[in-house]
């Protein structure tokens, strides 16, 4: 290769340098890793790819009436995805509802009050509760969460709030609730890590001018402190919600499979997780099994949109470590 | 003091004092969940569990060898495609990346990450199981590996970019090449680092059912080869789980106990690898 | 990074001795969870009496059975509910059916004190299914048990979330014995269920039954029996209250003794005879008619020929009725079919 350059008129300055590094081994060592980083944009392409391709017949033959119609027949193949959107948001929905008070509660906790020892202890084992399986999750929540929801929980709710139809209903201990609760749990360590991270970089300076105005503990915290870092929190949140979309196993054991939307919370339902995982096996039909694939590609969509979403917050509290009030 | 101040002082206590609560909830709940799998689990892991296969259903004896080896099978290709794959896409993004590529490249194993497993499932059955005409441990491992490449990708960027300007201007300045000082100088430095990112993926994907159920699929016997269908530990689980026989559950919760632990020694082990600065065996 | 490069030789080295160590045929199958005891029992014996046969069964349903079958990435599959004329067609190979048991299908129930068997009626069945019914103590069920204090307790109900043989059975059963159910909902392997909870496979049904308070499920036999469930005495078409048992099973299929098509693609459901059980079914094996490698369709030959003699003994001691004796003599003739 370096004859080539030796016999013909001298190459210009670029070139010599692109040659001496290439001699060197660095441009291989470029090239090579080049390769191995586009085999990410690879991946990612081709997943698009397949899912939009894969699930061509439902989107043919249903268009956005697909995201519309709240009927799944696999036999005389109709298919509509409300019941799964309905059942993920609900279930996702309530999950936040419960995790976030709780979550932002321990965080400002761990940044605020706790002595560093404790805190960093307490961190530690929270973001341990983020390494646990779906899957064990599930298993636990069919064991004691579901009895515990069905004996316990559920008929207390109905005998003080069953007026609401929301809380009406059959009592079967499977359902939007208990998917929700184990949902809740496994979102909780998310929420408090980012909050937490979000909550300790807010400057000094705004504790002690709240608390040098007379504030009490709680109001320079609540007042001052959190609205600072609420970017942050609201990431976290965003980051909670799309893994409580997209969670699988733990819901799949403990929604009651039911392909239909209810009002009540304790009512058995789907999540678009947990249908592709129990029909994807055994779909008869390649319009069952794309329309289960369509079913993917929303959820696939929901969720980095979402992810998108937490991530813009979550760098504009880093970034501009200011936040508009 | 006025009514008023007294009542904002005993709002800030009770506050404060409720955050401390929610603090402790969150806590307890991850001892709850390892109290409660040891508990069941730990009578249940004896010799039969752990050399057995699974017997039909209703009668007691059996065991999860299959899904215990076919979990390592699984794991093992996924790691052997996905850590190095990641791991070099990791250093292309900290050492050489350009402006836009490097960034989509970035965005790209972002998203990745945030990709439900359920939906990598149905990429791997598509790319996969449908030529072979069949489940296979290379479906799960692929799947898998897919999931292991953004994260072992970003982590390894992370730690990398982490390395002083300086180390790589003083090996530069003594006449090595840019290959030369990555190899020799910056990733010896950020080597607990990256090492821990792996460990940490290969943890998180150990625990996965949601790709592997049409992927894999399961087997009742130790699967030969990777061509094959494989039982892995987090599919066992599940159909345990979901079955009415006394024994299967008790199975169940020894394979959740026996994951779980494994998933957390891993997560301590790299926590304190970083944190305390325990040199890896070279 | 040393130990664990070690560890990663270690393990290589495992999965490779075990790649090369077995030579054996191995097969993979799925489908129904209907007859999945005996069908583990029987590829686990066939192993031990076969050493180089290994026979994977995965309970997946027979919808799943069917269309792993149809996709060839199984070698063979089993359904409770015969494969349709369309779904045959698909093949270029017609696929054989072989019935391998007969078995009966159980309302198993979990109603806080009540020990006694109940009895149900074809309308309390329907009425169950189709959400009418709600309470247990409602009269329907209450006027066939005058002996037993049923509560004023929710029904809960549970059936089938996903292509079930059983479900189509059942289905089958309450589309004869009621025209409102055939009309609203109908026979298939999945249908519009009007209420109640979705469990996966037999197993599933049977584990949300065993372990919710007042649900009621539709399951296999032994599914009952090896859970110490009860379940229920059904009525037949004759009007008798019958349990599922050995005889009770083997009088239903006695209806179509005479009328066994060639193919063996029959249901039995609700049959004349005073002592047959309504709610019974063969179970198929779905096996393809060319079997592309020779070692495979020597094991599957084998088997089958095992199966219809000594694998039938196994039969009654779980809950399953073995095939009449015409039956088999005619699926031995078939399985010189297989190429």
């Amino acid at each position: 290769m370096a004859t080539t350059a030796a016999s013909s008129a001298p190459p210009s300055g670029g070139a010599q340098v692109w040659l001496k590094r290439l001699r060197s081994g660095d441009e291989v060592a470029r090239l090579i890793t080049l390769v191995f980083a586009s085999i990410i944009l690879v991946l990612t392409v081709g997943l698009v790819y397949q899912l939009w391709a894969t699930s061509s017949m439902p989107r043919h033959k249903f268009g956005f009436t697909f995201l519309t119609s709240s009927l799944w027949n696999p036999v005389t193949g109709q298919f509509g995805a409300l019941p799964f959107i309905y059942g993920t948001v609900v279930t996702s929905a309530i999950a936040l509802l419960i995790a976030v008070p709780l979550g932002v509660g321990a965080a400002i906790f761990l940044s605020e009050l706790a002595p560093p020892r404790i805190s960093s202890l307490f961190t530690f084992f929270i973001e341990l509760l983020a390494a646990v399986p779906s899957v064990i999750y599930g298993l636990l929540a069919i064991f004691t969460l579901v009895p515990l929801m069905r004996d316990y929980v559920e008929p207390f709710l109905k005998k003080t709030l069953g007026v609401v139809p929301v809380f009406g209903g059959a009592i079967y201990g499977f359902g939007y609730l208990t998917a929700a609760v184990i949902l809740a749990v496994m979102t909780l360590p998310f929420i408090i890590s980012i909050s937490r991270e979000a909550l300790l970089e807010v400057p000094t300076e705004q504790r002690e001018a709240a608390l040098a105005l007379g504030a009490t503990r709680w109001e320079s915290t609540w007042q001052a402190v959190v609205p600072y870092a609420r970017l942050g929190i609201f990431g976290s949140i965003f980051l909670a919600l799309a893994r409580a979309l997209g969670e699988t196993m733990a819901v799949t054991m403990v929604i009651g499979n039911d392909p239909s939307i209810h009002a009540s919370l304790f009512a058995p339902g789907y999540t678009i997780a947990a249908v592709i995982a129990n029909e994807f096996a055994e779909a008869s039909g390649d319009l069952h099994v794309q329309s289960l694939v369509e079913l993917g590609l929303v959820l696939f969509l929901l969720t980095i949109m979402i992810n998108a979403l937490a991530r813009l917050l979550i760098i504009a509290t880093t970034r501009r470590g200011s936040a508009q009030s | 003091m006025t009514l008023r101040n007294r009542w904002r002082k005993t709002l800030s206590y009770i506050m404060l004092s409720l955050t401390g609560v929610c603090a402790v909830v969150a806590v307890a709940i991850l001892f709850l969940i390892l109290g409660y799998l040891v508990y069941n689990g730990w009578r249940s892991v004896d010799w039969n569990f752990l050399t057995k296969l699974p017997k039909s259903p209703g009668e007691t004896g059996g065991g999860m060898a299959n899904a215990i080896v076919g979990s390592f099978q699984i794991i093992l290709l996924a790691t052997v495609i996905g850590l190095p794959i990641g791991f070099m896409a990791g250093v292309y993004l900290s050492e050489f990346g350009g402006k836009t590529f490097a960034f989509l490249v970035r965005y790209m194993a972002d998203l990745l990450n945030g990709v439900p497993s359920i939906v990598i499932g149905i990429f791997a059955y598509a790319v996969v199981v449908i030529p072979m005409h069949g489940n296979s441990a290379s479906a799960g491992g692929l799947a898998l590996a897919v999931m292991l490449i953004p994260i072992t990708a970003r982590s390894t960027e992370q730690f990398m970019s982490s390395v002083p300007q300086t180390l790589r201007e003083g090996a530069l300045a003594l006449g090595a090449s840019k290959w030369k000082t990555i190899a020799t100088v910056v990733v010896p430095a950020a080597h607990r680092g990256i090492a821990t990112g792996m460990i940490l993926g290969v943890a998180r994907i150990a625990g996965e059912a949601a790709p592997l159920l049409f992927t894999s699929g399961n087997n009742d016997y130790i699967s030969s080869g990777f061509s094959q269908p494989t039982a892995s530990l987090p599919v066992m689980i599940f159909l345990r789980a979901t079955s009415p026989y006394d024994d299967w559950h008790r199975q169940a919760w020894a394979a959740g106990m026996v994951l779980l632990l494994l998933v957390l020694f891993a997560n301590i082990a790299a926590r304190l690898i970083l944190s305390r600065g325990i040199a890896v065996q070279r | 990074m040393k130990k664990s490069s070690v560890w990663l030789g270690v393990f290589s080295a495992l999965a490779i001795l075990l790649a090369v160590a077995q030579a054996k045929v191995l097969i993979n199958a799925a489908g129904a969870t209907f007859p999945y005891p005996i069908y583990g029992k029987w590829f686990e014996e066939f192993a031990r009496k076969n050493g180089d046969v290994q026979i994977n069964y995965q309970s997946i349903g027979s919808g799943g059975g069917i269309r792993q079958f149809s996709e060839g990435t199984v070698d063979f599959g089993a359904s409770d509910m015969p494969m349709t004329d369309e779904q045959i067609g698909k093949f270029k190979n017609k696929p054989l059916h072989f019935p391998t048991v007969l078995g009966g299908i159980v309302p198993t129930y979990n109603i806080p004190g009540v020990t006694q068997e109940l009895k149900f009626t074809p309308e309390a069945l329907v009425g169950i299914y189709l959400g009418k019914i709600k309470k247990w103590n409602d009269p329907e069920l209450t006027k066939a048990n005058p002996g037993v204090r049923l509560p004023d307790n929710e029904i809960v109900v549970v059936h089938r979330s996903e292509g079930s043989g059983t479900s189509f059975v059942f289905t089958d059963y309450l589309s004869k014995v009621s025209p409102e159910w055939k009309s609203k909902v109908g026979v298939n392997s999945a249908v519009s269920w009007p209420c109640g909870i979705g469990g996966k496979g037999n197993e599933g049904v049977t584990g949300v039954v065993k372990q919710t308070p007042n649900s009621i499920g539709y399951v296999e036999l032994i599914y009952a029996l090896q859970n110490k469930m009860a379940y229920g005495w059904v009525r037949n078409s004759s009007g008798t209250y019958l349990k599922a048992d050995l005889d009770s099973v083997t009088e239903a299929a006695a209806s179509v003794a005479n009328t066994m098509p060639a193919d063996f693609r029959v249901t039995i459901t609700n049959p004349p005879g005073k002592k047959a059980y309504p709610i019974a079914t063969f179970t198929w094996l779905l096996i393809p008619s060319k079997v592309e490698d020779a070692g495979k369709q020597k094991a599957i030959t084998a088997f089958l020929h095992w199966m219809l003699a000594d694998g039938q003994k196994f039969a009654a001691p779980l809950g399953y009725a073995p095939l009449p004796k015409d039956v088999v003599a005619k699926e031995e003739k078939q399985i010189t079919l297989i190429k």
